[in-house]
Formats: C-alpha cells, structure tokens, sequence
C-alpha cells in the first residue's frame, strides 16, 4: 500500500496527473467506454479548463480523481491518478477518503441537490471542521461564519441558521465554494460551476472563483462546455470528444490557431458579428454513442478533414512543438486552417 | 430577412399577476407575482423580435401569454389584428393556428408513447378542417423532410432520436398549420454546443422559405444577436431597452443591459486582462415584492433619488435612437467580440 501523497512535492513534479485512465459503466445494454485513455496534468497555481459536451467523459474523469464514482456499474480497468506522485488508485478507501475533500475538493452545477436541504448552511459547512478537523462545535460555527465572509455572502453571522433553500442559485454557489475551499485544497475541481446560474451571477461567481485562486496556490480544473467561460479564466486547454482527449494546448494557442478538426468546429461555429444573416459553420452529425464507439476517430464521421486511415486507427496524441498536442492524423492541415 | 413594416402581432400594456394565498380554508391573497408587469411591442411580418433577459424576468410568461395559454391580467395581444387575450372556445382556437411554439426541452415536450408522425400530426386532430384525413401521413412527411429528417422515420419514437432531431421533431410540430408567427422559448439551450448552430440555421432557413415572423426568447446574448433583428431586454416584469439590435447591443443605453452585455464571456482570450467588466451587486430583488420607481436601482451604479420614486418608463431619449426605460440614459459603448 503506498503512502499517502505529502504536502509539497518536487517542483518538477505536476500537482495531479492523469495518466491513460479508463472508465466504463456496464449497463444492461453492454459497456459504456465511457474514458478512454485520458490524461492531463495541473500544476499548482494554474487553471486548467476542460472543455466537452455531454457525453465526452470530462464529468466522468473528475469524479474518478475524486473517487465518487458508483463501482458498480463503473470500472476502472486502467490508468493512475497521480497526486503529489501518489497513484490515486493504488491507495485503501480509507487513505482516499483523508484526500476527498480536504486536499482535493471539488463543486457541482447543481448547488441545490448538493447541499443537505434538512441542516443549515451554517452546521453543513462546520460539518468540514469538525469531521476532518475533530474542532468543537463552537469554533467550528466560527470558522464557517469566517468562510461565508470570505466568499461574500452578506450578513453571514444572520444566515448561518438559515436552510439551503432560502438562498438564491448564486447564494448557494457560494455556499458550495464556501464548504470546497474550507480546508483549503491543493486542487478544485469545478465541475460546470456556473452553468444553471444567470449571467451576472456568473460573473460573480467566476470572480470569485480567481480571487480565491489568487490568494492561495490551489490549481483549479474547471469543466465546462462554455467557449466563452473557457478563454475568460483559462491557463491551459483540454478538449475532452468521445471519452477522449482530443487536443490540449495553451488557451492563446489554442483559440489562435486549433490544431483538431473538433475544436476548430466549436470555434467556428461560434456566432459573430461579421457572419450576421449568414449560415453558422455547424458540425455535420452528432456526439458518437458511447455503447458503439467507432474503432477509428471517434469525430470521423463528423470530420471534413477524414481520410480513409482515419476510420481504421484511432489516431494518438501527436506533440505539436512543446506545450500542445492534438489527436488527428492531420493535425497540420487543421492548424494550416486549410480545410480538407 | 426584412421586416415588411406592417404588425402582424401587436402587444399592449400586458400584465400578469400570479396571486399569492395564504390560509388552507379560508383563502385570501396576500401579495402577488408580477411576473409580467406592463409591456408593449410590435412583432412585424418576417421579423425575428429577440427578448433577452435572466431568469425570473417573465420572459416564459411573456411566451405563455402571446401563445394565450395564460390569460393576462390586464392588457392585449392581437394577432393580425384579432385579439387573443380574452378569446375562448373556437375563437382562440382559430386565432392559435396562426402562432405556434418551439419549447426549450426536446426530451419532454415529446410525448414518449407517441411515435414522431403521431406527434407532427396530432395538429391536425385538434383543427381537422387544416387538413383532409387522407392527406395527412403526406403532410407529416413532407414537413419532416422540411426539417432535415428521413421523412421514413414517421413510425419512430422520440428516444431514437438525439437531441437536435427531436427539437427538428418540436419545429416540425409548430409548422404543421402554417403558422405565420412562432415563437421560440429556448430553443437551443438545452443543446449541445455543437449541435445549436444546425438548429439556429435551420430556424433562419425556415424563416427565409416560409416568410415566418419569430419571437424569439432566449439568454444567449451571442444566439439572439446573430438571428434577432429588433432586441427587447427585460428585468423583472419590465421592457427596460428596444430597439435594432446593432443599436442594443453596439451602443446600449439602459445600465442593465450594459452590465448584461459585459458579463458574458467573450470565447476569445486575446486581450482578457483588460477587457471592462460591470459586475452587478446582488441578486434581482423578487418579482412579488419589486423595488419603488425603477425596479433595476437596487442594483444599479447610477440610482439617484428620482429612480426610487418615478417609474421612467420606455420610450425614445435625448441622445439615443432606441427606447429606453432609466431617467439616466447613456450610450456606452461595452466593445463585444461576439
């Protein structure tokens, strides 16, 4: 049994990394592959988007770092989750469950089905301090009014005796950030964080989120489909498509130039003021079934750019000089913008 | 897509209140929502009218409202001139066949025991008289066809289709009785981000073909702007800003649409660090206990002292082309990418 993961590792060394991880759920209809050989690593201080319709195994991945994936119907056949150097996967439910939520804690869409509709916000987010922490319940109330000012939440000392559904969408974000970054983490994963909430919300929360960032050295994975959300608050970019990583790169980089057929689609599909009236680029097609995954590409069949070997091999994660990479064989021609 | 000048749907004054009760035997109203709180606009023949706003503003109401499937408190809404507000029984349905709706969700506003013909169809059981019996499987297929989808596939049921083809599956539903006016609730949000574009082209291509006029409701700003010609923004109940929308969006008057404008998130990253931001104080105050005067000054940098005691209402201001409802209007300029 490895150890646990230490605090502050080499520097060399990514805070987490994935590495070829694979998970499927098998269902009464067969497997779902629904990861198939994912990778990325985060290092500390950075935010790293991943960006993937429904479908594309960006959710899957993360709750598989967290280790709240149902087994069964989920399987991890392959792959390490590396954490300070610590393989994840290797560790006893009891050592993962020391990492879950106190060093890598994560928030969801949906902050309402999140949170405990029966206790007060107050005693849920205590409930950090005093599970992980062993405080008393005196000062762990204290440390969680200390929290809800930290994330702006007005007149916290008032609402701490208040339930869940007296909050507003954005109030309860808050709450959710509030509980994730009690104990302060190395690593937030956030997954679709602002999704349900309005636009001004949004906003705030997004703000708040980098302001978080900027006072402490946690790397943050934020998932999402938002293209806009994406180049908003990004450092680094992993494009998730059929359970695959499809392309990753620096957010410059990639909105300047994208080196997948995929990602150049998103982009251009992407309505602007100069196409006003006209047709939007769409991509043909639609999201492969994870059931019956295609043995080439998975995004062949939508691809302008297929050629016969692209349905026969999947194509790898080619390197493009040292900072990005892109899984298509005609990585070139995409980057070139010459469409095929 | 020119607008031809002359309304095919007029709105007047429209206003809904949702009562708030209280007391299990004996009821009395204590209060309640103003969901859509007195708002005007005319929708012309091939015009796509946007209505933006976040949620709670009443925009769905607004939706439920011109479709006549909730009665307004107060006001009208007419549609070629025949007012559909307080019609009943035959008359509203005569008046519906000419105004359709494409729902948000494709997955549950299909019936899952139907199968897609049944559904394109079931119009014409509801107004026999818009198309003889014999005629009918004819129809269906053909509008399937309109719609980009095998029109062999009329015995399917909706979960053989994905997302994008059941929304092809609403729309086809909507022509059915050759509607001259649709409106749109949502109806690419609940889609993927790759599939949204087919959608928006489709809707655009339907509108050019059959001479369509939509209202079209949405909270992607980016969406609205690429197919709306004219843009209502709404907050709270209330019409704050209309008018062209190279005019909302380039050089926005109101304070709400400005901070509107510069919260979404521009899907480009050049030039992020210096790119404005309005962040909005709060949340929207609720629509069953709204602020005095101008329901957006709890939120708003500008709010004097008039703001809290006179409602400033829509209309043409010094220095602007568009109407605008705040007693400090200012064109500012929030540079947008999308």
């Amino acid at each position: 049994m490895p150890p646990l993961p230490a605090w502050g590792a080499p520097e060399s060394e990514p805070l987490l990394a994935v590495e070829d991880l694979h998970v499927e759920f098998v269902t009464r209809q067969g497997t779902v592959k629904a990861v198939n050989g994912v990778g990325y690593a985060l290092h500390p201080g950075e935010t790293l988007a991943v960006l993937g319709e429904s479908g594309s195994g960006k959710s899957v991945t993360a709750q598989a770092i967290m280790g709240i994936l149902d087994t069964p119907p989920a399987r991890v056949p392959k792959g390490r989750i590396r954490f300070r150097g610590t393989d994840l996967l290797g560790l006893s439910e009891d050592a993962r469950s020391q990492v879950r939520g106190s060093r890598i804690a994560m928030i969801f869409q949906d902050a309402l089905s999140a949170l405990n509709p029966v206790f007060t916000v107050g005693s849920q987010i205590a409930e950090m301090f005093r599970v992980h922490r062993g405080m008393s319940r005196r000062d762990a109330e204290r440390r969680a009014v200390e929290l809800m000012d930290r994330v702006r939440i007005p007149g916290a000392r008032q609402r701490l005796h208040d339930y869940p559904h007296q909050f507003s969408g954005g109030m309860r974000q808050r709450i959710m950030i509030a509980m994730a970054i009690a104990l302060d983490p190395e690593v937030l994963i956030a997954d679709e964080p602002t999704t349900a909430l309005d636009v001004t919300v949004q906003a705030q929360i997004m703000e708040l989120l980098a302001e978080l960032k900027r006072e402490s050295d946690m790397g943050l994975i934020l998932i999402t489909h938002d293209l806009g959300v994406v180049a908003d608050v990004a450092d680094k970019i992993v494009v998730m498509y059929g359970g695959r990583v499809v392309e990753n790169a620096p957010v410059h980089d990639l909105y300047r130039a994208p080196a997948h057929p995929y990602t150049r689609g998103l982009l251009d599909s992407i309505p602007r003021i100069d196409r006003k009236g006209r047709e939007l680029h769409a991509i043909a097609g639609m999201p492969p079934n994870l059931l019956d995954m295609p043995p080439g590409c998975a995004f062949a069949p939508r691809c302008p750019y297929r050629q016969d070997d692209c349905v026969t091999a999947a194509p790898p994660l080619h390197r493009i000089g040292s900072t990005r990479g892109s899984a298509c064989h005609y990585w070139r021609e995409v980057l070139d913008g010459s469409h095929g | 897509m020119a607008a031809t000048g002359d309304a095919i749907l007029e709105v007047r004054d429209l206003v809904k209140h949702f009562p708030l009760t209280q007391g299990v035997v004996v009821r009395k109203q204590i209060g309640a929502v103003r969901a859509v709180d007195g708002i005007s606009f005319d929708l012309r023949r091939g015009e796509t009218l946007g209505i933006v706003g976040e949620s709670g503003c009443g925009k769905s109401t607004l939706a439920k409202l011109l479709m006549g499937l909730e009665r307004p408190t107060r006001g009208s809404v007419r549609i070629k001139g025949r007012e559909i507000a307080g019609a009943k029984g035959g008359e509203l349905k005569r008046i519906r066949r000419n105004i359709q709706l494409v729902m948000q969700d494709p997955y549950t506003s299909l019936n899952p025991r139907m199968t897609v013909g049944d559904i394109v169809g079931e119009p014409y059981e509801i107004h026999p008289e818009a198309a003889p019996k014999g005629d009918r499987r004819r129809r269906v297929q053909a509008l399937l066809e309109l719609v980009g989808l095998d029109p062999d596939h009329v015995n399917r049921y909706p979960h053989q289709f994905s997302g994008g083809q059941r929304q092809r599956i609403g729309i086809a539903r909507g022509l059915a009785l050759q509607p001259e006016v649709i409106v749109c609730d949502e109806p690419v949000s609940a889609l993927d981000v790759s599939i949204q574009a087919q959608v928006v082209n489709l809707l655009a291509r339907l509108q050019r073909d059959l001479g369509l006029s939509y209202v079209f409701i949405a909270h992607d700003l980016s969406v609205v702007r690429h197919i709306a010609d004219r843009v209502g923004v709404m907050y709270l109940g209330k019409m704050v800003e209309l008018g062209r929308d190279a005019e909302v969006y380039g050089q926005p008057a109101h304070p709400y649409t400005q901070a509107l404008l510069s919260a979404v998130p521009v899907p480009d990253p050049e030039g992020r660090e210096r790119r404005e931001r309005i962040v909005l104080r709060g949340d929207p105050p609720s629509p069953a206990n709204p602020p005095s005067g101008c329901r957006f000054r709890t939120r708003c940098w500008k709010a004097q002292e008039v703001c809290a005691q006179q409602e400033p209402p829509l209309q043409l201001r010094p220095g602007t082309w568009h109407e605008s409802a705040c007693h400090f209007p200012q064109i500012h300029d929030v540079i947008r990418a999308f």
